[in-house]
């Protein structure tokens, strides 16, 4: 089990908490600058922050109160570097063995075997990193990383440096060796499609301060706060003010300027409040014109599309409420949808946001912060 | 040609590399890796002989070995003979206008070793010996050889510094630069030329025995 907590005011501010247990991987998302390599760094010691206190397996690796502070070298931290900062001079052989620790030659030669094939480069053992290509490079680090026997594998943006094809193969072969993993896996990324697609848990990172945790679902349906929404990409947000809770209906029922509006219960939030809230985009479901249903009573909006991106298969599609032209709703429409409903610029289009998928956020009621958000491709509406 | 000068230059070369590369290892690799008050001074200092005529180096290393200074009445009290004007005191002033030809290549090695591959070496848990044997000296052994081969073509070709430091004692400090210029002065145009064109050809081998010897294996 990690458990990290870190802060500093400079030179970079950190405020960081965080923990992962064994075989669990947590990974740390933030737009660019926002200190997720700097807290890797430091949990493998490389970095030594003002405060904090690292605890790995009940092992102190760093607390500024007690004045500890193992060095790197005697933490047992499998690191792999954003550019994998391999040995170019030595084979990728001895790249993995510099890392597995002391002991009979045999049997460290043994060790340094069974990590290169658990990462499929058994039969490159001879080459040189520069013989390499961009994706074999980041397997030789892995490899060199988990050579350590490490108590503690973190990951700093290790797809970043090979191209689309190569980094979807590579998320498969680690989402396949992580669960032969039996210590926690930190993984940075600025990429949200990443994090979702390998964290168990997801800790959104921004300005050094650790903003949420939890899991990629739980952050994406629930973020904290309008900040963190911002960060995971949501576009759909919004400010309505609470006009009543029906404990008995489970329901909180908002006014979005002048349009009532479902929410699930969400009592937290005092009547009569103005808040922001969000919607994912699958969350936005598209009245058919041909055929009406049921689920069209569940808070209809009556819209007119302002603007249809196409991106392959899919088009990308924002709305104007009607009743709030100052806000927007954005969701993506398979092409074939899109037209069989003419979805078109300047048409209206009816929508249904369902009452689960509203969720009241805290934070400032800006509609605009000034921030890059995190890359990220939104589901698909799909009409009901 | 003067076989005897030949050998002195030799021995004074390698002498000086034998002391000031290994030295130079560790000043060098400190210098690119450490960020202090007063570096660029440092810095400066080193590479000074690169700048100042050799007769002025030459005169205060002169100086600073004469027996009136506390260096040369130093050595003279412990050795019984002066430090100016001998091989010992040649040496000395041979370690000091090497400096740049020494420290600048290695130090210009060390940098370019990128901080995270040191920083991968300490988490695979290796030693600061291990590092250093292991990593850090093959990446930058291009530019320990540059700096142990320039160092030698220097000392062997050096010629203001060495005479006034050594002034031109045959078996002592005549070197062979020395020995060119005293054949000369004696019109011995021959044997002038006869070495002129050994340090000719000794130049053209080290050079590129260097680019051979510090060409990148990776």
């Amino acid at each position: 089990m990690l458990h990290v907590a870190i802060r500093q005011a400079s030179p970079i501010a950190l405020d960081a908490s965080f923990s992962c247990r064994n075989g669990e991987t947590l990974v740390l998302v933030g737009p660019s600058g926002s200190g997720k390599s700097t807290i890797l760094k430091t949990i493998a010691g490389i970095y030594r922050p003002a405060g904090g206190r690292i605890e790995v397996d009940g092992d102190v690796w760093f607390d500024s109160a007690a004045g500890v502070h193992v060095p790197a070298r005697r933490r047992r931290a499998g690191l792999v570097f954003q550019s994998y900062a391999l040995f170019p001079h030595l084979t990728v052989l001895s790249n993995v063995l510099e890392a597995v620790p002391p002991g009979p030659q045999r049997r460290r030669s043994e060790r340094a075997a069974e990590v290169l094939a658990s990462v499929n480069l058994a039969g490159l053992e001879d080459r040189r990193p520069a013989q390499l290509s961009g994706g074999q490079q980041q397997r030789v680090a892995l490899a060199r990383a988990l050579a350590r026997e490490p108590a503690v594998l973190l990951l700093d943006e290790p797809f970043s440096a090979v191209d689309q094809a190569t980094r979807e193969r590579l998320y498969e072969e680690l989402a396949n060796l992580r669960r032969q993993l039996k210590m926690p896996v930190v993984l940075v990324t600025h990429s949200l499609q990443e994090g979702l697609l390998l964290a168990d848990q997801m800790c959104v990172l921004h300005h050094g301060t650790t903003l949420q945790t939890g899991t990629p679902q739980d952050v994406m349906t629930h973020p904290q706060s309008v900040e963190v929404a911002r960060l995971v990409s949501l576009k759909n947000i919004c400010k309505a003010t609470v006009r009543a809770h029906d404990a008995a209906a489970e329901r909180t029922i908002l006014d979005w300027n002048g349009l009532q509006l479902e929410a699930g219960l969400q009592a937290q939030s005092p009547v009569g409040a103005t808040v922001s809230w969000v919607v994912p985009a699958g969350a936005i479901l598209l009245h058919r014109r041909d055929r009406p249903s049921h689920g069209e009573r569940e808070n209809p909006v009556p819209c007119e599309v302002r603007r249809c991106i196409p991106m392959g298969d899919m088009v990308q599609i924002t709305l104007e409420p009607i009743h709030a032209r100052s806000e927007h709703l954005a969701t993506t429409l398979s092409v074939h949808v899109a037209a069989r409903n003419q979805v078109r610029v300047g048409e209206s289009a009816v929508v249904s946001l369902l009452a689960s998928g509203i969720h009241l956020l805290a934070g400032p009621q800006s509609p605009r912060l000034p921030y890059t958000p995190l890359h990220h491709h939104a589901p698909g509406a799909t009409p009901r | 040609m003067d076989w005897e000068a030949l050998r002195l230059s030799l021995l004074l070369a390698f002498a000086t590399g034998l002391v000031l590369i290994p030295a130079g290892v560790m000043v060098a690799r400190g210098l690119a890796y450490a960020d202090f008050r007063g570096k660029s001074i440092v810095e400066a200092a080193i590479a000074i002989p690169l700048v100042l005529p050799p007769t002025v180096l030459g005169y205060y290393l002169l100086t600073a070995m004469g027996g009136a200074s506390p260096l040369g009445a130093f050595y003279e009290r412990m050795t019984g003979s002066p430090l100016a004007f001998s091989f010992e005191g040649l040496l000395v002033g041979s370690l000091i206008f090497n400096l740049p030809f020494a420290l600048i290549p290695m130090e210009r090695a060390f940098e370019s070793i990128p901080v995270e591959v040191r920083q991968a070496a300490e988490c695979c848990g290796l030693s600061w010996h291990r590092t250093m044997w292991r990593i850090e000296l093959p990446l930058a052994w291009p530019g320990i050889v540059s700096a142990l081969v320039m160092t030698i073509a220097h000392t062997v070709g050096e010629f203001g510094v060495v005479l006034m430091v050594g002034g031109n004692i045959p078996g002592e400090t005549r070197t062979i630069a020395i020995s060119i210029y005293d054949r000369v002065q004696a019109f011995d145009m021959g044997a002038a030329g006869a070495m002129s064109a050994f340090l000719l050809v000794f130049s053209l081998v080290t050079l590129a025995l260097t680019s051979r010897l510090s060409r990148r294996v990776w």
